[in-house]
């Protein structure tokens, strides 16, 4: 019996799994994929918004700018990449600059500090690769940009080393409630909790409805996204956006934290995650307003993501009205990445007036990571003295070891695909996208494992990457 | 102090390693990151390696086994498993290994590092996902060096020379291939692999079509090719659909410069390798390179051949060769690059060999080499070039003497 069953391990059930696991009480995290952050926290564009979109008054505008400051925190604690980049929003014409003074002045009512607003000069002079037809632009000092999928694991991987039980592979078939008892029943079993958190992402709504009305409904708008070399990393240094329109914040160019260029998303309604022609040329296209000399022949991938948009126009936070002890956290859509911690700790408040919670006498808050290629050649030396292994450099773009591609299959949250080696530490994450090192890391995972490498996998369940052997050694 | 390191022990470094100690050098080491030596070879289990230099027909790992037979009772030293972090003007090589991470110091240095496929990014075909998307050289490496075959029905997009190997692999291993589709209105690969491993296996070859579209949630179920215009666009309406798991992407390689990057060795847009001399030395003195770093090559045997004249470079260098300025050597519009882009003064070899690619199909022509004064220095017939196959010219040091300033290679359809 569980005190709280979180559904769904994306950046919200991540965070809100971090901060219950600091109380005494019996937490479940219930996902549907083979790892965390497999939905809309592993694309987007991964940006930290300063807190100026939103209009003052609503959820998103307070939990942006709360969130925002947490994640800062948060990233340092957890050893997570992050930059503090800041944004300009640029205009090309009177009205663009009209919309720049609306989100000057939404900024200062929501509180977001060093906003201004800059002429064309003065924004040239900070970002010399900018468009000559830019007439001005909002300059936000504190937008940041992050590495949103490593923020999910650091807070999961803490979370779960604090006692939270993650049941990866469980996908939520049916909810009911008896007795005050939640039962949830799942792909793999039953699973029963006083509360329930729902975190489901794109699939909320419908979470929702296996035991309540219809109080919200979700619809899938999907952002397409190129994501250039680290050579064309430096194009701009600060996240470029262009004013918003009714369809979202538009397409940026921003840089990355692991110094790649990302351009996109558009905005089609669409409940998969494929690329389309039409819509990557709508953001080559309309990337090149912005920034005109980007060198699209760098691209070194591109991909889709989902965000979950709801109709309410604002975020779900908030007890079911038909469901008394079920908690939505739904809709949340931009800017849900930098609501997260924020949106976490409203269900934390919430159960507050539900139990008496009480801190636990010891639980982990940090987290530290090898970052082998950030080493001085002192400690490099010392790590490979210890384990060989870190100095075998695995993935040749991104100066991966073999000794962190063995951590990361052997972490609180073991990798057990090639992409989840990646999420954890880059692996297959550069310019040749796993071309040299993919057979590589299915070699380690196959060795580690003890597993077949036909049931390597490359993301997913179902993605197995060999179909058959040749013949029999 | 080593006379000379060599990075990278693929046909290239091996070839410019045996010549090194043909040539006397004493204190010769190989940095290789892999296991073994031999680099890309090791999964070319096909053959029509060695007919250039070894004037037999060899499988890539039969080839590689020769050099390295060669080197075996020699004072060539060998790092495997063994990574070259940065490399500096000054020579510093430092490397990591098990052992730990250390710089070594060399008089002169070779760069064979190679070349890399192009993935599915630099020409962002759109669709899902999921697995049983590979490069055609990852797809080589789980079938020819781990024994597992990686889908059933397979496209492949891009005709480059491991595409077409791959085809024939596929199919030899009981795989249906499909389609080779390529954007160009010709093949980027070898004839020879056209016949031999499309033709000869009725695999159709779509030129001037491209996948528009991959489809299929954890695998790929579907792919739709179509028809594109001179732009390079699709066509509408020209779309053919293919039931498929699988595509393999052989759509172009590019040289691994990154190290070289790093050591302010100037590249070529054109060839994104480093610029060279004659002799293959770098805009960085003592600085060396040869094989696909420099410029994909169609055959090992002209990667073993351009990697000889990197070791004799290399040599004459260590002897104190000094130059008296140089030219440079530019092409005109239908010639995409030459290797070397400049020529060292005084002109002391008594040939001088130009390697290019011309950037669309030639019938019968003529290539000219002609000096900053438009004066005719050489000219050579040819019946058929095209992109898929290095051309080479050799000039005589005496015509080149003629010449005045810089060079102009070009070529005029008859």
């Amino acid at each position: 019996m569980y005190d709280v069953i979180i559904i769904g391990a994306g950046i919200v059930g991540c965070s809100t799994a971090y901060y219950l696991s600091q109380y005494d009480l019996k937490v479940a995290v219930l996902e549907a994929c083979n790892d965390v952050s497999m939905g809309t926290t592993r694309a987007n564009s991964a940006i930290i918004h300063a807190g100026y979109d939103p209009e003052p008054g609503t959820l998103m505008a307070r939990h942006n700018v709360k969130g925002a400051l947490m994640i800062r925190e948060l990233c340092r604690r957890l050893d997570v990449p992050y930059k503090q980049c800041g944004a300009l929003v640029v205009g090309f014409d009177d009205k663009d600059m009209e919309t720049i003074q609306t989100l000057y002045e939404r900024g200062l009512v929501n509180g977001v500090e060093f906003l201004k607003i800059l002429n064309r000069e003065e924004t040239h002079d900070l970002e010399p690769q900018l468009s000559a037809d830019i007439k001005g632009a909002l300059l936000a000092p504190t937008s940041a940009i992050v590495s949103p999928w490593e923020l999910a694991l650091a807070l999961m991987e803490v979370a779960v080393e604090n006692g939270v039980e993650l049941k990866l592979n469980n996908k939520v078939e049916a909810i009911s409630k008896s007795d005050e008892v939640f039962t949830v029943r799942t792909s793999e079993g039953e699973y029963h909790g006083r509360y329930v958190v729902n975190a489901a992402g794109i699939y909320s709504d419908a979470i929702h409805e296996m035991i309540g009305q219809k109080e919200f409904t979700i619809t899938k708008t999907k952002g397409e996204y190129y994501l250039l070399d680290k050579s064309e990393g430096r194009r701009v240094s600060h996240t470029i956006f262009q004013c918003p329109s009714k369809v979202g914040k538009g397409v940026l160019v921003s840089p990355t934290v692991h110094g790649n260029l990302i351009v996109g998303p558009n905005a089609e309604d669409s409940d998969n995650t494929d690329t389309t022609y039409e819509g990557l040329q709508f953001v080559r296209k309309t990337a090149v307003r912005s920034v005109p000399f980007i060198s699209f022949g760098d691209n070194i991938r591109n991909f889709a993501g989902i965000r979950a948009k709801n109709d309410r126009g604002d975020f779900i936070v908030e007890e079911s009205h038909s469901v008394p002890g079920f908690y939505n956290i739904a809709g949340i859509m931009s800017p849900g990445l930098s609501s997260a911690p924020s949106l976490a700790l409203e269900a934390v408040d919430w159960l507050k007036g539900k139990m008496e919670l009480h801190k636990k006498a010891e639980y982990k808050e940090t987290r530290k990571k090898v970052r082998f290629n950030q080493l001085s050649a002192e400690e490099k030396n010392e790590l490979i003295k210890k384990d060989p292994r870190y100095g075998r450099i695995i993935c040749r773009c991104e100066t991966v070891t073999e000794g962190e591609i063995v951590e990361a299959i052997h972490g609180v949250i073991p990798a057990v695909s090639i992409d989840a080696v990646k999420r954890r530490c880059n692996a297959g994450m550069g310019r040749c996208q796993g071309g040299f090192c993919g057979g590589k890391v299915a070699e380690i995972l196959v060795r580690e494992r003890g597993i077949s490498p036909l049931d390597v996998l490359q993301n997913q369940r179902g993605t197995n990457i060999l179909v058959r052997e040749l013949k029999v050694k | 102090m080593f006379d000379v390191i060599i990075i990278g022990g693929g046909p290239a470094g091996l070839a410019a390693a045996k010549k090194c100690y043909d040539e006397g050098l004493e204190k010769i080491l190989i940095v290789e990151r892999d296991t073994q030596l031999g680099g890309i070879l090791n999964q070319c289990i096909h053959t029509g390696f060695g007919l250039g230099v070894f004037k037999e027909e060899l499988s890539g790992p039969e080839f590689a086994h020769k050099y390295i037979e060669m080197l075996r009772d020699t004072r060539v030293e060998v790092m495997l498993d063994t990574m070259v972090l940065e490399i500096n003007r000054d020579k510093e090589v430092t490397v990591i290994n098990g052992n730990g991470y250390q710089k070594l110091q060399a008089k002169a240095i070779i760069l064979a590092m190679g070349c890399r496929e192009r993935s599915r990014g630099a020409i962002a075909t759109p669709g899902s996902r999921g697995a049983g998307v590979y490069t055609a050289g990852a797809a080589q490496r789980y079938i020819n060096i781990d024994g597992y075959m990686v889908g059933k029905r397979v496209v492949i997009l891009g005709s480059g020379d491991i595409g077409l190997i791959m085809a024939r692999r596929m199919t030899l291993e009981g795989a249906e291939v499909l389609a080779c589709v390529e954007i160009n209105p010709y093949s980027g690969g070898l004839p020879r692999n056209i016949v031999q491993c499309l033709n000869d296996f009725n695999i159709p070859l779509y030129l001037s079509h491209t996948i528009t579209k991959i489809e299929g949630e954890n695998r790929v179920e579907r792919v739709t090719i179509a028809k594109v215009d001179e732009h390079f666009q699709p066509i509408e309406g020209t779309e053919i659909v293919f039931d498929c798991d699988t595509v393999l992407l052989s759509i172009g390689l590019i040289p691994e410069n990154e190290l070289s990057k790093v050591a302010g060795i100037e590249l070529d847009k054109r060839t994104k390798g480093p610029i060279v001399y004659e002799n293959m030395e770098t805009s960085v003195e003592g600085i060396f390179a040869c094989g696909n770093v420099v410029h994909v090559h169609d055959l090992a045997d002209n990667v073993a051949m351009e990697a000889e004249k990197a070791a004799v470079g290399v040599c004459e260098y260590l002897k104190g060769r000094k130059s008296e300025g140089s030219v440079d050597v530019t092409t005109y519009e239908m010639i995409g690059y030459t290797v070397p882009q400049h020529i060292h003064l005084p002109l002391d070899k008594n040939k001088y060999d130009f390697f290019f690619r011309v950037r669309k199909i030639f019938g019968p022509s003529v290539i000219y080499v002609i000096d900053s004064e438009e004066n005719v220095l050489a000219r050579f017939n040819r019946q058929y070039i095209i992109p898929g196959t290095m051309e080479k010219i050799t000039v005589p040091k005496v015509l080149l003497e003629k010449g005045k300033g810089n060079l102009k290679v070009l070529i005029e359809e008859k």
